[in-house]
Parts: C-alpha cells; sequence; structure tokens
C-alpha cells in the first residue's frame, strides 16, 4: 500500500517541494525516508492495534500536487458560521488555506498574523523556522512522516507577546472534490508570552467520494500563554481522517483542548500535550457519537516534564450500531515533576450489541510525590434511572435521549465559548435524536 | 377508580403475589401494612408498571382501562405515580429539565399546549412551598447527591407537580425524621381532593398519625389477609405481624 505513494514521491519530489516553501522542504526528504522504513502504521503496533486502516487505505486518492485552485469561493457559499459566535474565519480547501479576500481582512489585532504556511514561512522565515516541525520530527509515527513528506501549505497562526484575540478563530476545512481524494496539511499555531486565543477547527465534507485527510497540527504556548482547541467533526461515513495534535506548554500556560466527532466515517486522533514548565493546566476532553459503521480512536499523551503542573483528561463515547471506539490515555510524569496532579476518565455507553469500545488508561509515574488517578466504564444505559423517568410520563425515547444528553453533559461544559456551546448542545441534541445535524443554513455540509 | 382482580405476579420466576384484590375508590385514603418481603412493593410496581415484574394472572382496571396493556409513560399519563421508596439519582439530568420534560408530556397526552417557560418556573415555585423543598435542589441534577430526607420530599414535590388521580406511596416515611415525615405527610395532605385517591405502603403505623386511612389492608405472603378501618393498623403496632401471621397460618395447618 505504502509503495504507489513511494513510488509517487520518488517521481514528483521535485513538483512537490516547488509548490511548497523551502522550510517545508527542509525536512521532506528525511521524513521521505522515515515514512520508507516506517510505512503506514497498522494493527500490528500497539499504539494503532484497534485501528485498522487498510480498508480506507485501498482506495485510489488523488493529490493535488500542483495545487490547483478551485472555483469556489467559500466565504460566499460558507454560511455554517455558528450564529453569534462571531469569529475570525478561515478556510483550508481539501489542502489549500484560502486566501483571505478583503472583505474577510476581519481587523485582526496589531501583529497577529493568520495566514497560509508557505506564505508565512516565506514571509516570516525566521518565525516559522524556530517552531516548524520542532515538535513533529521528533517523531517517529508513518502518519507523521506521511504528512511531512507530503503537506505543501497549511493554516498559520501567530499571536505576540500579551496580544489577547477577543473572539474565537475559526479554521473551517472543506473537504471538495470530483473524485477520490486525500488532503495532506500542516499546521502551525504560535501563541507567545500572554497571549490569548481560541481556536474553533472544523471538519466538512462537500462531495460524495471518498476523502482521506491527514492534518498535522503544532501548537506553542509560551509563558502565561491561554489557548483553546476545539474540533468538530461533522463530516460523513466516506471520510477518513488521521489528526494528529502536538501541543507543546510552557511555564503557566494554560490549554483545553476538546475533539468532538459527530459524524464521521473513520477517525484517528493522535493528541500529545507536552508540559514542559511549571505550574500549568492542561485539560483535554472529548467526545464521540457513533452509529452504522462508523470507527473512532483517540489516542492521546499527556506528558508531563517539569513539577507542580495539572492535567486532567476526559473522553465519553455513546456508540450504536456497528459502530467502534478505541481510546488510549497515556500518561508520563518524568522523574522530577513532582507535586504533578493528572486525572483521567474515560467513560462509555453502548447502545447495542454489536457496538464495540476498547479503552486502554496507561500511567507512567517516574516521580515519588504526585496524585494521578484513571477510571474507565463501558457500560449500557441506566434502566433504573430510564424507568424512573418513564413513571413521571417521560416516554421511552425521551428519556433515553435525556440520559444520554445527561451523559456527554460534563464534555459539553469544557466549551468555553458559549455561543458555540450552545450550539453544540443542540448539535449533539439532535445527533442523538437521529437528525441530521448539519449547521442550519450551510450549504455545502 | 382502581380495580385489582386475583392478581398474581412473579420476579425471575418466583411467585410473589398470589391472588391480590382491591378495590379503591375516589376520595378514599388506602393503607397496605405488612411484613417485610410479603410482596407490598411489587404489588406497586406492578401498578406502575415495572418491567421487572411479570403480571401471570389477574386483571387491573383503572378508571375504565386495563391498566397492564399500558406502558408505564401512559399509566403516569393517566394519573398513577407512585412515590419510589428509593428514588434513582440521575446524574447530569437537571431537575428543571426533568420535571418540564414530564409535565409537558402529559400535557401533551391531553392535548394541551405546553407550559411556557415563566408559567412552568411558577408553578414550580408553588409546589416547592408546598413541601417546603430548598431552592438550590431543584437547580441541582435529579436526586443527585440528595440527602434520604431530601429524596422523599422531592417525591411528593413530583407528585405535586403531576397531580396524579392515584397516588402510591411506597414506605414514604422510611428514613424520615420526625420534622420530615411531618411535612411530607402535611403534603400529602395538602394534595388531598375527593377525585383523587391514595395507597399508602408502610411498615409502621407512624405516618398513619398524619394521614389518616379510610381502610388498612394487612399484606402477608403475596395476598391481603385481612380489612379494616385505622384501629387496625394500631392493634398491628400493638400486637406485632406475628399475630397475624398466626391467624393466617393457623388454617393451613389444621
Amino acid at each position: 500500500m505504502e509503495q504507489q505513494y513511494i513510488d509517487f514521491y520518488k517521481e514528483y519530489h521535485t513538483l512537490i517541494k516547488q509548490h511548497s516553501a523551502a522550510l517545508m522542504n527542509n525536512f521532506r526528504d528525511v521524513a521521505f525516508e522515515k515514512f520508507e522504513r516506517l510505512g503506514f502504521p497498522t494493527s500490528k503496533l500497539e499504539n494503532y492495534k484497534y485501528t485498522d486502516m487498510s480498508a480506507p487505505l485501498s482506495i485510489e486518492y488523488g493529490l493535488n500536487i500542483n495545487r490547483l485552485q478551485f472555483q469556489i469561493n467559500p466565504y460566499d457559499v460558507f454560511k455554517c458560521d455558528v450564529p453569534a459566535i462571531h469569529s475570525y474565519l478561515f478556510f483550508v480547501l481539501n489542502d489549500t488555506f484560502y486566501p483571505v479576500n478583503s472583505t474577510a481582512k476581519q481587523h485582526l489585532p496589531e501583529g497577529v498574523i493568520i495566514e497560509s504556511l508557505r506564505t508565512a514561512a516565506e514571509n516570516y522565515p525566521q518565525l516559522v523556522e524556530k517552531y516548524l516541525g520542532k515538535l513533529s520530527n521528533e517523531k517517529n509515527d508513518g502518519w507523521i512522516a506521511f504528512n511531512e513528506t507530503f503537506a505543501q501549505d497549511g493554516f498559520f497562526m501567530y499571536v505576540p507577546k500579551n496580544v489577547k484575540l477577543s473572539k474565537p478563530v475559526q479554521l473551517i476545512n472543506i473537504m471538495r472534490s470530483d473524485v477520490d481524494f486525500m488532503a495532506n496539511s500542516h499546521n502551525l499555531i504560535i501563541l507567545e508570552e500572554g497571549a490569548k486565543a481560541q481556536l474553533l477547527v472544523c471538519d466538512h465534507t462537500m462531495d460524495n467520494v471518498h476523502f482521506f485527510s491527514n492534518r498535522l497540527t503544532e501548537v506553542f504556548a509560551g509563558k502565561n500563554a491561554v489557548y483553546e482547541h476545539y474540533k468538530l467533526e461533522n463530516t460523513n461515513i466516506l471520510n477518513t481522517n488521521v489528526s494528529n495534535l502536538l501541543i507543546h506548554q510552557e511555564d503557566s500556560s494554560n490549554v483545553l483542548t476538546n475533539v468532538i466527532t459527530l459524524h464521521n466515517g473513520m477517525t484517528r486522533n493522535g493528541i500529545e500535550m507536552i508540559i514542559d514548565g511549571e505550574n500549568c493546566e492542561s485539560l483535554l476532553c472529548g467526545m464521540v457519537i457513533g452509529d452504522k459503521n462508523q470507527d473512532v480512536d483517540n489516542f492521546t499523551e499527556i506528558v508531563h516534564k517539569k513539577p507542580n503542573s495539572q492535567s486532567r483528561e476526559l473522553f465519553k463515547y455513546v456508540l450504536d450500531d456497528s459502530s467502534k471506539g478505541a481510546f488510549a490515555g497515556k500518561i508520563q510524569v518524568a522523574k522530577n515533576a513532582q507535586k504533578t496532579s493528572s486525572f483521567q476518565t474515560n467513560k462509555n455507553i453502548l447502545l447495542s450489541k454489536t457496538a464495540k469500545m476498547r479503552t486502554k488508561p496507561q500511567l507512567e509515574i517516574y516521580a515519588d510525590d504526585v496524585k494521578c488517578s484513571h477510571g474507565a466504564t463501558i457500560g449500557q444505559l441506566d434502566e433504573a434511572a430510564k424507568f424512573y423517568m418513564q413513571s413521571r410520563g417521560i416516554s421511552e425515547s425521551e428519556a433515553r435521549l435525556l440520559l444520554m444528553f445527561a451523559f456527554t453533559a460534563d464534555v459539553m461544559d469544557n466549551i468555553r465559548i458559549n455561543a458555540l456551546r450552545d450550539r453544540m448542545k443542540l448539535l449533539v441534541e439532535k445527533r442523538l435524536r437521529g437528525e441530521l445535524s448539519r449547521c442550519e443554513g450551510c450549504m455545502i455540509c | 377508580m382502581l380495580e385489582i382482580k386475583d392478581l398474581h405476579a412473579s420476579i425471575n420466576g418466583k411467585e410473589i403475589l398470589k391472588g391480590v384484590n382491591l378495590t379503591i375508590r375516589a376520595g378514599e385514603i388506602h393503607a397496605i401494612m405488612g411484613p417485610n418481603g410479603a410482596g407490598k412493593s411489587t404489588l406497586a410496581w406492578v401498578l406502575c408498571g415495572n418491567p421487572a415484574v411479570e403480571v401471570t394472572h389477574g386483571e387491573i382496571i383503572f378508571n375504565g382501562k386495563n391498566l397492564l396493556e399500558m406502558s408505564p409513560e401512559d399509566r403516569s399519563r393517566e394519573g398513577i405515580f407512585l412515590s419510589f421508596q428509593y428514588p434513582v439519582e440521575i446524574p447530569g439530568v437537571s431537575m428543571v429539565n426533568f420535571m418540564r420534560t414530564a409535565v409537558n408530556e402529559q400535557r401533551k397526552y391531553k392535548n394541551l399546549e405546553p407550559l411556557s417557560a415563566a408559567d412552568f418556573l411558577r408553578l414550580m415555585r408553588e409546589k416547592k412551598e408546598l413541601v417546603e423543598m430548598d431552592n438550590k435542589l431543584t437547580s441541582r441534577s435529579v436526586n443527585e447527591g440528595f440527602s434520604g430526607g431530601e429524596k422523599k420530599r422531592n417525591e411528593i414535590f413530583q407528585m405535586a407537580m403531576l397531580e396524579p388521580k392515584l397516588a402510591i406511596l411506597d414506605e414514604t416515611d422510611s428514613g424520615l425524621d420526625i420534622d420530615a415525615l411531618r411535612i411530607v405527610a402535611n403534603g400529602v395532605n395538602k394534595l388531598k381532593r375527593p377525585d383523587n385517591a391514595t395507597l399508602v405502603i408502610t411498615h409502621y403505623q407512624r405516618l398513619l398519625d398524619y394521614i389518616i386511612p379510610d381502610f388498612v389492608h394487612v399484606f402477608y405472603d403475596g395476598r391481603i389477609v385481612k380489612t379494616g378501618d385505622k384501629n387496625l393498623a394500631l392493634e398491628l403496632e400493638e400486637k406485632g405481624y406475628d399475630w397475624i401471621k398466626k391467624e393466617v397460618e393457623t388454617p393451613v395447618e389444621q
């Protein structure tokens, strides 16, 4: 399966590089060699045990290495903005950052840069060079190596020292193609000391073809920076998504990550939060609603490298039909990371006999003065609670809905953008009711 | 209002109710007393449609309708209410959301418009006063972290909200101190009307000092073995259940 991509790279690497930035090309050949060696991760690897991607990988996808532009303007067609959210809105079409037109200049505060990564790498080489690949180059992961081999562009955000964005930044990834299509993009997000930003990433698809998206995102949160990262996946059953989100935190930074999958085909989220500072707060949340034969694997790692930081992790899955879920929660506490506190919870509800959930907490603690805990449960809806509600006149279907909704409530509560939280609650409720949960007024998803 | 005829029921294949006959008319208060394991709570479960109980024989007619054919929610909408012996905690479902859904589903069944938010909150406030319920409790999840007494008070609050025709109080007095008992009993008495009825299931006589029954039935080994007026409760309190056991079992031994 790898071979066609290896051959492809050997033949077209000049073209790939020609349509990318020098800074991205710097590590391209090394990444390629790594990919040649590692190949696509298979379920034989411990970290990919529950995710067999051979089916989506057997499809032949087109790649757009010539960076051909699409004939649509997402600012005209896309009305999927969460009402009342008032965000700075940006688009990545397949794997290309859509140029910001004049109406979309959006009055970013002084010094803030939101750009195509390729352009940013050309315009601000010193800034980009300092960060780009600094987290991903180290990794020995087939998907990350593949991304670094083929990604030619992505989303770039830079928030300078002490600048606080008052509105969330919304990044919409749209997949649009007439043929089965693969997109690779590399995103870079930098918050300098004391900076504050919220990023909402939405994944959507426009066409009924097979899509494969491979997103690599590196986030650097400087001292005292406050960063929130929301990922909302609302695609369809033909969509496969591999995301690797690598976050680096310095002293006293506060990072919240909340990844929510409502509709998809197959998803693998690899999330790593590296707490490389003292007095940091890290909150990693996620939620999955799965039915049909959806497949979602959240593989998470929290690495405490320094003392006196706190992390908390919360993942909830509601799985119906023949859907499959997997969760891995690895927490590493280094020997000198004393006074760490780290708590992990993963709770899952299976609504059918054929739904499957696999959960694996994994704590590696080398320090001796820490507070750490983990808990995982897999169960059904509480029959006693359901009957109690029915005995008050609430129908069985409504009682089930209330219970499922309640089950996800604490993940929803960890959305700190009010308008988004209200919207998400509505989407989740619609999703649980089995109604289409696309944003109203959205014409293309 | 309610007519139970020769009711037999079992749980996990074990027969618990062995021929219950009971008639309750509007305006009446009935008390069922009896030793542990007699099947009192099972009778309450059958009335509200708990799927764990299987009815093997007999019939229940409620206001002219066959109760046993109805889903638990429809029984509630027809006016059956059970105050649970062990109220269930539902984390994540707020009391307000729970009650609003219940009230509006009941209204829908009666072809009434859902209550407006303002009207609903007014109703909540009014009924909360009836059982002297703390405002804090209704802003929490259903029964979550409530004390035993608060849970029982919450049951009567729900009863006040739903205004049932037949209220069944299953051991509502258990776990209550004397003040809470008085408050709960007052709530029940205030809700009493000529067109509704109450069935009190209790172990002890003390609740019946506050809620005065018209009829007292003694339940033993899955049946009503004796019926009398409120004085029967006093007699039971004095003599204990062994007296009944002897009376019932003696003929069998002969």
